[in-house]
Parts: structure tokens; C-alpha cells; sequence
């Protein structure tokens, strides 16, 4: 009150709210408040690494093309009954561009025992647009694959023919965080665990979006055939960043607009997967 | 606190009269003992079914019956501008559903009542409700904000009371323009003092766990609940608001800065229909099992951008529990208080007692 007498101004003016000093933040762990830990990330890293050079021998084309910084959401084609392609991406980007990846993904991960926290643990975050939003507009990269798990149930005779990129929300997320999108090519995930057949039956019984008999689970048996993957060589391909001219956080955007970017990206996927297809001399060499 | 908010009858000179609802309460006889620090607040009355449990100077207690149907006369009869509804049960341990659900909805719909009757003095109603509104489920957004609805069905009884009573909360506010409404949305509480069933489980020598899940959850420091409260009675801010530290951190984690370890005693499957026949033995009912699976998140950026500042982080207010309970594991519990109507009467009224005033 006294403070308010002295300034001598003619309304009472409330005194200028110093800033605060920062909060204590007593943490014993690196968990941060998405769920990944930098730390487990670098331990699976250094078991991934081998996989990911001497059984996939990953080989990307245009890694230039995501940003060093800021947010950009990566959208890539979806394969393999347990998809390969999610780690192959991670790994890859944050070992070369050396910044963290948060994939979202299925909330069934979350439901599970054991795999829903170490899911968590390594980046992984349930597919909410809200969420997807967040981590855009804190700057992260966020990776996708619209096509869902509609991607990862396709028969082995229906490979690298894209699904339906979902109802293009991708699309609305990057235009209201004002981020670009950068659509991803991958070769590889296809071959190294092939469905054979789906039992809807059993996917019923179960509770689960699809039941895949795998190729891997015929020559390996039951278990060993849901980690063992075929080496095939993986190769990807980052295209050109799409960016779009809306201002960001808006109530709603076109939605006729949305499709059509969604479309187009999804087009532009399909038809690189037919150029690099072109290329391919074998499944495993690549 | 801020300066007093816009209202004329403070331009008038004239203190505020506030009614607390659930005294005996931790929070109501927390609050209680911050307003009696407030000169501009003139009368404190504490209404509850059972004595008040902390010390207090000047605050009036009145004895209610569980569903308040006493609240109409008293808020007629002193007049009171302001309502803190502290008395919303958001812990089901130790009460039956129906009990508790009685208390909560029965007892808020008097007080609305009573708030909203034609020639009602009230223009200020803050009241206490819970994140748990929100439940927890594997759909939830990592982050809640105020508008968003939660992903699942409501299950237990104290989760539905609580949207039962928001929902009578929210026509209130549609037919009575006049009055200031805050409702309160608060995490997980920890400090030093109070006892929620997480903070019981904390105190375990083993902290359980449902075995393969390990959730984020998300704290505000005790103090800060007091805080919040008068912040918002006092600026009379109207609308919903979460209150809940900054961050969020693994269950494992708040062990471990208890200096426990979890153990994932808990099946992960069905946990919800073996543990039901045995809630009053483990204090573990639904809402808090599916806590523990999923853990819960809220945006609390609607509340600051008020102007109100939290004392804690999430970790900050599991440390500060976990301070206390070495603390009291050393020198035991701290003596209760024990509220007699024969002492508070002598001081209050006996002319045998120096008042400085």
C-alpha cells in the first residue's frame, strides 16, 4: 500500500510483480515430463547401433533436409506386423543429427505391462493431437506414420502400397503449430517381417488391432519370430519439407485443404517408394 | 497475496464474511487459519459435521449434519458474501460410495441452494474440486487442459460425485450471472502434513506398483492449495482452473526421493476386480489403481497466467513430503489438536481474557 502512495499516480497502480527466481525442481532421474529418458535412449542406442549398421545397414539419402532445430513433424510409410521402421527413423536421426525424436504411437502401447513404460521411456508418446501439438510447439521433432496401424496389418502381397493417410490430422497439427512437414520414403521395413496372414479372430479374442502370422514367426517360432527380424536393407529417403502458408492456431482449418495436403503428401511418398523400388537390384543387398 | 480485488462493498470499508464448508477438513481448517491472518476478512464461519481439528483464533464453528441442510438458515442469518466449498471428499478410502457420494452431491446442492436463494448475499463462490474428474485412462492426452473431456467412463462413485456436483456447479453459474464462481481443479496433494492415499503408500517400506507400469504423475505442494484458494477468492477470478505443480515425474521416482523403492506387487491385469473385496485392507480403490497404471497430466498455465506463482514443482512437493516423513519417522507423529467447546468459548467470550483490541 505504501508503495502505491508514492508513485503519485491518480489510480492506485499495483506494484510491478518481480520475476520469480526458478522453483527447485529436486529430480533424481532424467525422465522428462513426456516420459523419455535421455539416458535409456543412449543405453538402446548403444545396443541398437549394430542392428541398425550391420543387419539393416540403414542408408539414408537427404538427412540434410530435417532442421538442426525447431519443430518439423516427420511423416513416413508404416510396415512390418511389429513395426522395424519406428526405431530404424529414431535411431538414425538422433545419432547423426544428435536431437531427440518423440514418435507417437498406438495408446494400446500404453495399456500394455512392461512394453507401454519402456515405449514411453525410449520417446515414445500416445498419438493425441494435443500431444502432438505440444511437443511441436516446444520445438521437438515428432515422428508419425498416418497410416496407422492400417499400415502395419497389410498382407505381404499388398507391400509398399500406402493406406489411407487417416483423416489428414497430421496436417492440421503442423498447420496450427506452424511447422513444416517432412515426409519420409522407407525401404526395407516391408521384407524384414512380412505378414503372411491376419486372423481377425484371434485379434478379437485378444484385444488387438490385428493378429499377423509372420514369416518370422513360421521359420522361428512364436516368440523368437516376433523380435527376429529378416536383414533386409533398409534405405530412406527424406523429401522436401512441405510447409504451409496458414498462420498457426487457428480455431479450424479448411478441412478440404487439409485432405488435399495430406493427399499429396501421401502421393508424393508412393511415388518416390516406385522410384527407389525401381532401383532396388535385391531385398537384402539393396 | 495481490491487492484486494474490485469490489465495492471493500471500497466501502467493509470486511469480507466468509462461510468454510467441511472446517474439520485438512483444507477447511487450512484455509480457516489463513483467512484469520487476513485483517480485511471480518467474519470466519466454519460449518462441518465433526469438530474442528486445528487451532483456531476467531473462526466460528457451527455443527452441521452430513447433507447441510442447516446452510440456507446460517447463510441468511450472517449474511456471508463469500462460500469456500472445501468439503468435497475426494479421498474414498474408509467411506462407502454411497456415503461419500451422498456427502459430496447432497451436501453441494444445499449450499447452492442456499447460495442461490432470491435474497442470498453471496457473490463469490470458490470451490475445491479435483483432477480426478478427469480420470485416467490409456486415451488421455499427456496434458489436460480445462476444456478438454476426459477419455473415459466414469467408474467409481467418487469420480461421478465429483462431475455430478460440477455439472450442478455449472447450471448454477448459468442462473446466478451474479455471483463469481471458481471451481478448482486440484492434482495429487503432498506436503509435509497431510496424509492422501498416495502419500500413505509412500510410507510403506516397499512403495507398490502395478507390476510393468511405471506413470507420470503430477503433484501440488499443500501450501499451494491454500494459496490457490485465497488467490482466487481474493482477486474473484471466475472460471475453472487446474492447480498442479510444474512437471511430472515417474511413480518410481517419487520412492525414490522418499528413499523407497518400488515393487511391482500389483498384477497388471484385472488389479481393479481382486483388489475391490480387499479396499479397506490395501486403501487402494479404483480411481487410485488406474493412477497408478496411467498416471495423469493438467495444464496449469490458465491458473498462472492469473498472476498466482506456485511455491512447488511437482518433485518439489514429493520432496517436501518426503522431509516430513523423516522427520517424523524420528520423533513420531506430531500431538493432534483437540477442540474443546468449553475452552474456545472462554477465550472467545470470557471477559477474564486481555484482548488487545
Amino acid at each position: 500500500m505504501a508503495e502505491e502512495q508514492r508513485s503519485g499516480a491518480l489510480v492506485p497502480i499495483r506494484p510491478p510483480v518481480p520475476p520469480a527466481p526458478p522453483l527447485v525442481d529436486p529430480r533424481l532421474s532424467d525422465v522428462d515430463e513426456w516420459g523419455r529418458s535421455e539416458r535409456a535412449r543412449a543405453l538402446v542406442r548403444l545396443l541398437y547401433d549394430p542392428i541398425y549398421r550391420s543387419w539393416f545397414r540403414a542408408e539414408w539419402e537427404g538427412l540434410d533436409r530435417i532442421p538442426t532445430s525447431g519443430g518439423a513433424l516427420l511423416v513416413a510409410n508404416h510396415a512390418a506386423a511389429i513395426p522395424s521402421d519406428a526405431p530404424v527413423i529414431i535411431h538414425g536421426i538422433e545419432t547423426e543429427l544428435k536431437r531427440p525424436v518423440y514418435a507417437l504411437g498406438d495408446f494400446l502401447f500404453r495399456r500394455t505391462p512392461m512394453v507401454g513404460t519402456l515405449w514411453s521411456r525410449l520417446g515414445g508418446v500416445s498419438a493425441h493431437p494435443d500431444n502432438a501439438y505440444r511437443l511441436l510447439r516446444q520445438g521437438e521433432l515428432v515422428l508419425v506414420f498416418p497410416e496407422g496401424t492400417k499400415g502395419t496389418a497389410k498382407t505381404y502381397d499388398s507391400r509398399y502400397r500406402l493406406r489411407r493417410f487417416g483423416r489428414g490430422g497430421f496436417v492440421e497439427i503442423a498447420m496450427r503449430a506452424g511447422v513444416p512437414v517432412i515426409p519420409i520414403a522407407v525401404v526395407g521395413a516391408e521384407e524384414s517381417m512380412p505378414t503372411l496372414w491376419r486372423s481377425t479372430a484371434a485379434a478379437k479374442i485378444l484385444g488387438l488391432p490385428y493378429f499377423p502370422v509372420t514369416a518370422n514367426m513360421l521359420l522361428l517360432g512364436p516368440i523368437l519370430g516376433l523380435i527376429g527380424y529378416f536383414p533386409a536393407k533398409f534405405k530412406l529417403r527424406v523429401l522436401d519439407p512441405v510447409s504451409f502458408d496458414v498462420p498457426p492456431d487457428q480455431e479450424r482449418y479448411s478441412k478440404s485443404r487439409v485432405m488435399d495436403e495430406a493427399e499429396a503428401i501421401r502421393v508424393s511418398i508412393q511415388e518416390e517408394l516406385h522410384e527407389m523400388l525401381r532401383h532396388r537390384q535385391s531385398v537384402w543387398r539393396g | 497475496m495481490g491487492p484486494s480485488g474490485p469490489t465495492e462493498r471493500r471500497a466501502q470499508g467493509a470486511g469480507r464474511r466468509v462461510l468454510v464448508t467441511g472446517l474439520s477438513t485438512f483444507w477447511g481448517g487450512r484455509v480457516a487459519q489463513a483467512l484469520e491472518a487476513d485483517p480485511s476478512v471480518d467474519v470466519i464461519i466454519g460449518l462441518d459435521t465433526e469438530e474442528p481439528t486445528v487451532e483456531l483464533e476467531r473462526t466460528e464453528y457451527v455443527r452441521a449434519d452430513q447433507s447441510y441442510s442447516i446452510l440456507s438458515r446460517l447463510v441468511r442469518a450472517t449474511r456471508v458474501d463469500t462460500i469456500l466449498h472445501t468439503f468435497l471428499t475426494v479421498d474414498s478410502t474408509g467411506s462407502s460410495g454411497r456415503a461419500l457420494r451422498e456427502a459430496n452431491v447432497i451436501g453441494t446442492m444445499n449450499l447452492l441452494a442456499a447460495a442461490g436463494a432470491p435474497d442470498s448475499s453471496v457473490r463469490n463462490l470458490v470451490v475445491k474440486s479435483s483432477t480426478l474428474v478427469y480420470g485416467a485412462s490409456h486415451r488421455d492426452p499427456a496434458w489436460f487442459r480445462e476444456d478438454m473431456a476426459r477419455t473415459s467412463l466414469a467408474r467409481t462413485g467418487l469420480e461421478r460425485s465429483l462431475l455430478e456436483v460440477e455439472d450442478y456447479l455449472s447450471d448454477f453459474a448459468d442462473d446466478n450471472p451474479h455471483v463469481t464462481i471458481s471451481l478448482l481443479r486440484f492434482a495429487n496433494v503432498l506436503g509435509p502434513d497431510i496424509r492422501t492415499p498416495l502419500s500413505r503408500l509412500l510410507d510403506l517400506p516397499v512403495v507398490p506398483a502395478i507390476a510393468g507400469f511405471d506413470p507420470l504423475l503430477q503433484f501440488v505442494e499443500e501450501h499451494d492449495v491454500v494459496r490457490a484458494i485465497l488467490h482466487v477468492m481474493n482477486e474473484e477470478i471466475p472460471g475453472i482452473f487446474n492447480v498442479a505443480g510444474d512437471g511430472r515425474l515417474p511413480w518410481s521416482e517419487c520412492a525414490s526421493l522418499c528413499g523407497r523403492r518400488t515393487a511391482g506387487i500389483l498384477p497388471p491385469f484385472g488389479t481393479e476386480r481382486l483388489l475391490a473385496p480387499f479396499e479397506r485392507l490395501t486403501e487402494l480403490p479404483a480411481e487410485v489403481l488406474s493412477l497408478l497404471r496411467f498416471g495423469r497430466g493438467v495444464d496449469n498455465s490458465r491458473l498462472t497466467s492469473t498472476g498466482f506463482a506456485y511455491s512447488c514443482t511437482s518433485a518439489g512437493a514429493v520432496d517436501a513430503y518426503a522431509k516430513a516423513a523423516r522427520l517424523r519417522r524420528t520423533i513420531g507423529p506430531a500431538p493432534g489438536y483437540r477442540w474443546e467447546r468449553d475452552v474456545e468459548t472462554f477465550f472467545r467470550t470470557s471477559s477474564a481474557v486481555v484482548r488487545d483490541s
